[in-house]
Parts: C-alpha cells; structure tokens; sequence
C-alpha cells in the first residue's frame, strides 16, 4: 500500500493569521464605539471609509502584484490598518484626506515593502504621518466632545446626525459647518499650546472647565475600554505584555519626574496616559507585530524607546500628538535592538553556574 | 535545589521534588486514549522478516549468516563492525527460518533510503538451540561491570527511544564520567505514542530490574523515572514496583510537549541544563529509555537478545489502535493487519509520531529497533483542529513571536527563518541554530503556517557540508604546508649534518695536528731531557678517549637523523665544538 508523504511535524495548531487579526478587530470595537458615543457618527464614517478604502486599495495592489486575493484579503489585516488609521483621525474630516492616509498606509508602507509581513513601519502611522504634515489644519479639527452626550442629542444637532456627518465628510453638505464653532483643540493641543503661552498647567486645567470635562469623560473613558480591549488581546496571548507595560510605564515616569519637578509647566501624567492615542498606541498600535521587535526583551526596550519618544515629542516638538513619530522612528530600531536582544538559548551559560552568557562570544 | 542524599531516602520520597521548567512547549491533542487501553499482544510471526545490517547512525553490521542457512530464534546473523568504530550492533535472527536472501531492501527512513538486509523466511517454529544463545544471568550482582557490558553489547541493544544509539557504548562511555544520577524516560510526550506506557503498566519489574543493572554498571547513586502525568497507571505501577528500592524515584512530571526530550527532561527533574554542545555526563547525569532498560533487563536476565519491541499501532486510519510486542525486521503492513487492517481514511503512514516522525511511502517496509509507533492516518486527522489548513495557503510570517513563546531552545525560530530565506546562513549559525531540536513546536503553533522545521533541517544540513568542505579544504591546506615544512625540514637536516661531517673532519685533523705537535715535543724533550713517558702515555690516552668521544657523537647524530629528529640537532654542533678544544 503507498501512502502521502511529507515532512514532519504533521500536527498543526488551529491558530492562522486570520483569526489573530480577528481577535484584534474584536478588542478594537468597544472603545470604537465609546470614542462614537462621545464624538458621534463621524467617528464610524471614518470606520467605514477607512475599511473600505483600505480593502479597495489592498485589492488593487494584490492583484497589481498577482499575487491570491482571498488569503490576503481574508487575514483582515488591511482591515485593521484602515480601522486603526481611522481611529486616529478626528471626526467629520474630508472622505480624500482619509483616502490619502489609506493609499500611503496600504500602498507605500506595506504593499512597496513587499506586503504583509514585510513593511519595516506601521502602516497606519504612516498613513497618520502623511496626513498630519499634509494637512495639518483638517487633522486638528476635532469637534467639541462637549456638545454632545449621546448619540440620541448628535442625531438632532446638526451637524452631527448621521446623514449630516455623512454629507459632511462626502463634502456634499448645503452648508459647511462653522468650523470656528463647533472644533476645539484637543486636550494635548490646548495645553500645550497654554504652556507655550506661559500659562501654568494649573490655570490651563482650571480655567477650562470643557478642557477638565472633556478629559474626565471622553479621553478617559475610551481609553479604559481600549485598555479592556488590550487585555483581551493579552489574555488571548495575541500580544505579549511587554510592549504596552514598557510603553506605559515608561510614559508614566518621565512625565511624573517632570510634572514633580515644576508642576505648572509639565502636563501631569495622567494627561499624558489618558489622552491623544497614548492607549490605542500601547495596545494595538505599537503592538502591530510586523514592524515591532520581536524578542521579549527587545519588545520591552522598544515600547519604552515610544513611551519615552512620545513624551519628547509631545513636550518639545511641533506636533499636538507624537504617537505616530515614536512608532515610526522606533520601527527604524527595530533591527538593531533584536539583533542585540536574544534570548539565552538552552545550554548557554547562567542556569546551572550563573556564569554570564557565553552568548556575546558568538556574536562578534 | 534539592540535592538528594544518598543516605537519607525515605524523606526524600516524602517531600515533593522540586521540578524544573523548560521554556515554551505545547499542548497539542496528544490522543492517547486511542491506543492505551488494549494490553500488549504478540504481532504474531510474519511470513518474511527484513533486517537492516544498519539500524542506526554509524557503520553497518556485518553478516555472519549465509543465504539458505538456516537459523535459530536469537541466533547471531550480523555483528558489530570492530573496525570502524563500535557504531554498529549485534543483530539476532528474531526467530527460526532460512535466511532467503541478503540483498538491498527499502529501509524505514525520510528519503525512502534502501540498504543491505538479511531477509529471514521464518519456518513458523520459533526454535532456539541452546548453543545460539545467551544463558539468563539470575544474579547480575555476582558478574562484573564489564562482564554485564559485554552481554548488553553482545544482544545488540540500542536505545529505543528513538536515536537507536548503541547502548554499550552509551554506558562504557559514561562508566569513567562519575555519573550520579540516572534519569529514566518515560515521558512519552509526543502524541499518539503509548508504547512506553503500555510497557510501564505492563513490565513494570522487569524495567526496574533492568535499572537496577544500569545502575550497577554505571556506579551511579539514584535513578529519577520521568513520567508525565497523563500515564497515572504507568505512575502507580512503577511506585508499586520500586517501593523498595530507596535510591529510585518516579517522578510525576506536567504533561507537555518536548518533555520527554533528553535536556528538557533533564532541566525538569534535575533543574540542570546540559551546556549546548554538551553531553548530560557533564553534569553526572545519564540518561536511558524505559524500554531500554527493558531490554536490558530481558538481555541480562532473560539472555534474549534485542528481537523485539513494543510498537504503537495507531491513528484513525487503524480500525483497532493498540500495542504490539513486534519482532524487528517485521513489515508496517503485516502490523497493520494484526490491528485489524486499514480503512479508506489511512492516507499517511507515519513512523514515530507527528511531530517529530517522518511519513513512509509505502508499509512494506521493515520496523527496525528505533520503531515506537506507526501511526496510519487521514491527512484530515493531523489537521484536524485546523480544518482551514488544507485550504490556507502558507501566509508570510507576520513576525507574531509565537513561534519564539513556545521554543524549548528559547530559541528565535522567527528569525532563523529570515535568515535562512535569505540564504544567510551565518546568521542563521548566530542564531545559535544548532542547538534547535527539530521539535516542531515552533511550527505546530505558528498562524502562517510556514515549515519551518523543513527551513531548519535545510539548513543544517547546508551548514554541516560547508563545515565538511571546510574540513577538507583545511586539511589539504594542511597537507600542502607540512609538504613545505617537509621540504624545509630535509634541507635543514641535510645541511645540519653536512656541517656536523665537516666539524668532525676538522675535530679529526686538530686531533691530528695536535698528536704531531705532542711528538714533536716529545722529541724535543728526549733530546734535551729524559723522556717523560707518563706524559706521552697520558697523551695517547686523551687522544683515544678523544676519538671514542667522536665516533660515539658521529653514532649519534647518525641515529637522530635516521630518526627524523628535528630539535637535537644543535648537539652534535655543540659537541663538535668541544672536540674542537681537544
Ligand atoms: S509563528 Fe510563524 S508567523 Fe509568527 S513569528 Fe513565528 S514564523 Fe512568523
Ligand atoms: S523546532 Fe527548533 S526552533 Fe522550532 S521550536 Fe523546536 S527547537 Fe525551537
């Protein structure tokens, strides 16, 4: 009797990459909707449209590359990309500035590096870094949180129905909204832009009540539930521990040891925790796992290396925010840091003698 | 660390051992049941037996049966080749018959391989003669190490556990390496498998037995039995059996896949690590199979030689899975008719089980003495927690570490993977790619799917003959030096001696001159004194010593130079110069 044969191990498990991206997108869709229930229909607009634009685009390069269709298509990780890129944009913006972030996202940062698995940078930051040099003015145009508290007000308060917000981004709306009105600066924006001015961080958080509001409900609330999303992610080993700890951690201490040193000059840390993509960047940003480090203590040192960045930027650089930069120029470490970074494999050094690793003279 | 103490057992046995961990591991359906519950039964005598003349990494054995003799059960067919190395074991005929033919046969190996056999037409009597085999040591006691070494080389025992490594060598190895502690495998982690189980409920006393034996042999002070714990019948029957021996213990070990390889068995009952590229004699461990030690004990003890083994018949392509004592050199096919044959869904026909066997072609191939399992199965059966696996194409490595969370190596299997892509071997040999074990783990677990172990098996074999390439291009470069040195060395030599010849033609003539100077004195003095013969004579005496003194040197230098000496030369000059002075 002749039988198959093939090469062992015969076994495989019932992970695929599907169903990680998956269980990404599941984790992503409670804070989804809370960020929605502060800033209304736009915010799912964007959703769909990102999604859309990035399976389009994903499409296109497939087939431009001949490469099967349905496996990459089905891997939902075009999905993830236009969901995450969305998430990052502030409702109501225009349906081509999203088309742009998508084309550089899909097409320049994972499609011209060879495809899923092979881009070096996150493609959704990418997509956000285009927009926010491109267009700086329709990326800061966050409408007032404020203005509304459910979803039922949105839908009577135009421009924030659905139908309202939809002509609104498609640009087909009778009249333009008065932007002056209705946008605000986030809390990132304002107080920076309060302490550049010389006002103490006190005064900026005080006198605004809409500043201490909007953070104590919007910034805060998505960010537990995106929180709650990650640690499904981690109890679902889709993503290991080490990234969203450093990264967290790391942000904490350097704006704690700045915050205590001159409290009215430095945001406190729970500004920083708690507002702009810091929450969405430790769980499910940072953690992308093609363009992160790969080892455990690589993974610890890069999402630190972004906690730390994101401080920098956001404290002394131009940008309101600084989660995209930190990502980027840490995806450009990466190499550099797995490479410096691997385990003691069995039978080396330490575990019987505590003798240091005779690893390193492997590696000249 | 718990330490055991020789004289202090009884606590011991009491307090729970502290167990290692090994880094990663998995859990995949281990499918044990299926093949547990039926007690071993004999697989019958098969109309033919094919016998590898090589079982094993090393040299083949070499036939001392003819075709048409007939032959006894146990009877010596083949045995060890002394030349080349002891690699190679005695091989027995597993039962009576005419040997028909010693010819080229396919063996069970990845590549469909074929090699000398002995191929035995058994006449179905199973006799054996007294004269063709071994007396049954009852008390192993009485008999020296080297006396029970040579019985367990004599019966051909490998390992059989799966490297089928000789098992005397293995032993007179460790006999000078003050080994400590015997570590006994009886973890049995990869899925399917039950052999070793079936064997523990089964032959219990006999194993412990055969421990006993290595434990003398080998001088060591305690013997841990590694057991996972999915097996608790194996667990309690092998406490039962070795309640009384205080310096063995059964340890009861966390189910999990690579357990029960070598150094990951070891880091969980001694919580030591072998050093990569290390042997567990190092740490004064040693360590057997439990079917091994079986057949040590029915080599000793019994005086059979290694004829037969415990095989698993399983998989869903089997219609009842279960244990076969086997006789080696028996075909898959015969074994799975015992089972009660194969049914439509048998589409894979693995040797070992799935994660580190390989799959055979066709089941008209013989068992050897590394056989443990023979696993028919659907393709569909393997996947089945995956039921997208057929379809799902391999996905790119989307760099997810799952692969890195579950290596026993602790290992970055991810980036071997780059690196052997991209034909960077180098790195790959940074990576430290040595010491993966080929378990799979790595690829059972990762969502894109990619063989990766095929990538890792690729490239050590690429690496080892670049590294034999290497070797041979260092040794002709070697060569080619010590032919210049050689060339050198003669001229030196030639010139060496040529100096030490002229030196002693000059020594001669000083010596001369001087004698005509010491006459021509003498004559001087007989004219104007009386002659002073004390004088002369001592004279004539230092010139004879003198000449001896030469001649003696000259031997000398004429027997190092023979020799090809390199270093004395300078004596010869030295001595020269001294004879100068006379
Ligand atoms: S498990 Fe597979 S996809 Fe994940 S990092 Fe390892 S090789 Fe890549
Ligand atoms: S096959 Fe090698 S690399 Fe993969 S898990 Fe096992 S030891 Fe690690």
């Amino acid at each position: 009797m002749k039988f198959k044969t093939n090469t062992s191990p015969f076994f495989s498990s019932e992970n695929n990459v599907r169903s990680v991206m998956l269980q990404v997108l599941i984790a992503l869709i409670p804070g989804t909707l809370v960020v929605a229930y502060f800033y209304g229909w736009g915010i799912l607009i964007n959703v769909a449209l990102s999604v859309f634009f990035a399976l389009a685009l994903e499409t296109l390069a497939l087939i431009l590359r001949k490469r099967p269709i349905l496996p990459f298509l089905g891997d939902f990780s075009a999905f993830i990309t236009g969901w995450l890129l969305a998430l990052t944009l502030p409702p109501l913006i225009p349906w081509w500035v999203i088309f742009v972030g998508v084309f550089f996202a899909i097409i320049v940062a994972k499609h011209l590096y060879g495809g899923l698995g092979y881009n070096p940078f996150n493609p959704a930051m990418v997509g956000f870094a285009v927009l926010i040099i491109s267009f700086p003015l329709e990326m800061t145009q966050w409408i007032q949180a404020n203005h509304i508290n459910t979803i039922n007000t949105l839908q009577t308060t135009p421009p924030f129905g659905f139908i309202d917000s939809l002509k609104s981004v498609l640009g087909i709306a009778a009249s333009t909204p008065d932007w002056d009105a209705i946008t605000m600066a986030t809390p990132l924006d304002a107080v920076k832009t309060g302490l550049r001015a010389g006002m103490p961080y006190s005064d900026i958080i005080n006198q605004s009540p809409y500043l201490a509001k909007t953070t104590s409900n919007t910034w805060l609330w998505s960010g537990l539930v995106f929180t709650l999303g990650g640690l499904w992610l981690l109890y679902k080993k889709v993503i290991h521990w080490q990234i969203p700890s450093a990264l967290i951690l790391a942000l904490i201490m350097i704006s704690s040891l700045f915050h205590l040193f001159s409290n009215e000059t430095y945001a406190s840390p729970l500004l920083h925790v708690f507002s702009g993509a810091t929450i969405l960047a430790a769980f499910f940003i940072a953690t992308d796992p093609v363009s992160a480090s790969t080892t455990p203590l690589g993974k610890i040192i890069y999402g630190a290396g972004i906690g730390l960045l994101i401080y920098i930027i956001r404290t002394w650089g131009n940008y309101p925010d600084a989660v995209a930069f930190a990502v980027l120029i840490m995806n450009m470490a990466v190499p550099t840091i797995d490479y410096y970074t691997q385990p003691r494999t069995f039978g080396y050094g330490t575990a019987n003698d505590k003798k240091p690793s005779s690893r390193r003279e492997n590696n000249p | 660390m718990i330490t055991v103490n020789s004289t202090n057992h009884s606590n011991e046995k009491v307090t729970p051992r502290k167990l290692g961990t090994f880094h990663g591991g998995v859990h995949p359906p281990f499918h044990k049941d299926d093949s547990n519950k039926p007690v071993i039964n004999f697989a019958g005598i098969p109309k033919r037996l094919v016998l590898p003349l090589r079982q094993q990494l090393g040299s083949d054995a070499e036939p001392c049966v003819s075709v048409g003799d007939s032959v006894y059960k146990g009877q010596l067919i083949a045995h060890l080749n002394h030349h080349e190395g002891a690699l190679s074991a005695n091989i027995h005929a597993p039962t009576s018959g005419i040997i028909a033919a010693i010819t080229k046969h396919a063996l069970p190996h990845p590549s469909g391989l074929q090699a000398q056999c002995i191929i035995i037409e058994p006449d179905g009597k199973d006799e054996s003669s007294s004269e063709h085999s071994f007396k049954p040591i009852t008390d192993y006691a009485t008999f020296s190490q080297n006396d029970l070494l040579e019985r367990i080389q004599q019966a051909g025992i490998v390992g059989l556990g799966g490297a089928a490594f000789p098992t005397a060598v293995k032993l007179a190895g460790s006999k000078n390496a003050k080994i400590k502690t015997l570590i006994i495998n009886g973890a049995e982690c990869e899925p399917y498998i039950t052999c070793d189980d079936r064997l523990m409920r089964e032959k219990s006393a006999e194993i412990i037995l055969g421990i006993k034996i290595v434990l003398r042999l080998i001088n060591a002070e305690e013997c841990l039995i590694g057991i996972e714990d999915n097996k608790p019948e194996a667990i309690e029957a092998m406490r039962l059996a070795s309640a009384n021996e205080f310096d063995i213990e059964v340890v009861s070990i966390p189910t999990i896949y690579p357990s029960g390889g070598e150094k990951q068995l070891i880091k969980i009952l001694t919580r030591k690590e072998v050093p990569s590229g290390g042997l567990p004699s190092e740490l004064g461990l040693l360590s057997q199979n439990v079917a091994t030690a079986y057949s040590i004990y029915q080599a000793v003890m019994e005086g059979q030689p290694l004829i037969s083994r415990i095989i698993t018949v399983t998989g869903n392509g089997i219609l009842h899975p279960q244990n076969f004592e086997v006789l080696i050199g028996t075909s898959f096919a015969h074994l799975a008719e015992q089972a009660g044959g194969t049914n439509k869904m048998a589409d894979h026909l693995i040797m070992g089980g799935p994660m580190m066997g390989f799959a055979l072609e066709d089941d008209n191939i013989p068992i050897i003495k590394a056989t443990n399992c023979a696993l028919f199965t659907s393709s569909t059966a393997l996947r089945e927690s995956n039921p997208a696996f057929s379809s799902q194409a391999i996905m790119p490595c989307i760099r997810c570490g799952k692969c890195m969370d579950v290596c026993p190596a602790n290992l970055l299997p991810q980036q071997l993977y780059w690196h052997i892509r991209a034909k960077d071997l180098e790195k790959a040999k940074e990576h430290n790619l040595k010491d993966c074990i080929d378990c799979g783990c790595c690829n059972y677990v990762c969502p894109s799917h990619i063989p990766l172990v095929d990538y890792y098996r690729f490239a050590k074999v690429e690496l080892r003959e670049q590294k034999i390439a290497q070797e041979k291009a260092d040794i002709s470069r070697q060569r080619h030096e010590f032919l210049l040195y050689r060339k050198e060395r003669d001229k030196r030599e030639r010139d060496e001696k040529r100096a030490a010849h002229k030196a002693q033609l000059q020594a001669k003539k000083a010596a001369i001159a001087k004698k005509k100077a010491d006459t021509g004195e003498n004559a001087d003095s007989d004219k104007s004194d009386i002659s002073n013969s004390d004088t002369t004579k001592a004279d004539a005496i230092k010139a004879a010593v003198a000449r001896a003194k030469e001649k003696k040197i000259a031997r000398e230098t004429q027997a190092d130079e023979s020799l090809g000496k390199k270093s004395p030369r300078i004596k010869p000059t030295k001595n020269t110069g001294t004879n100068d002075e006379i």
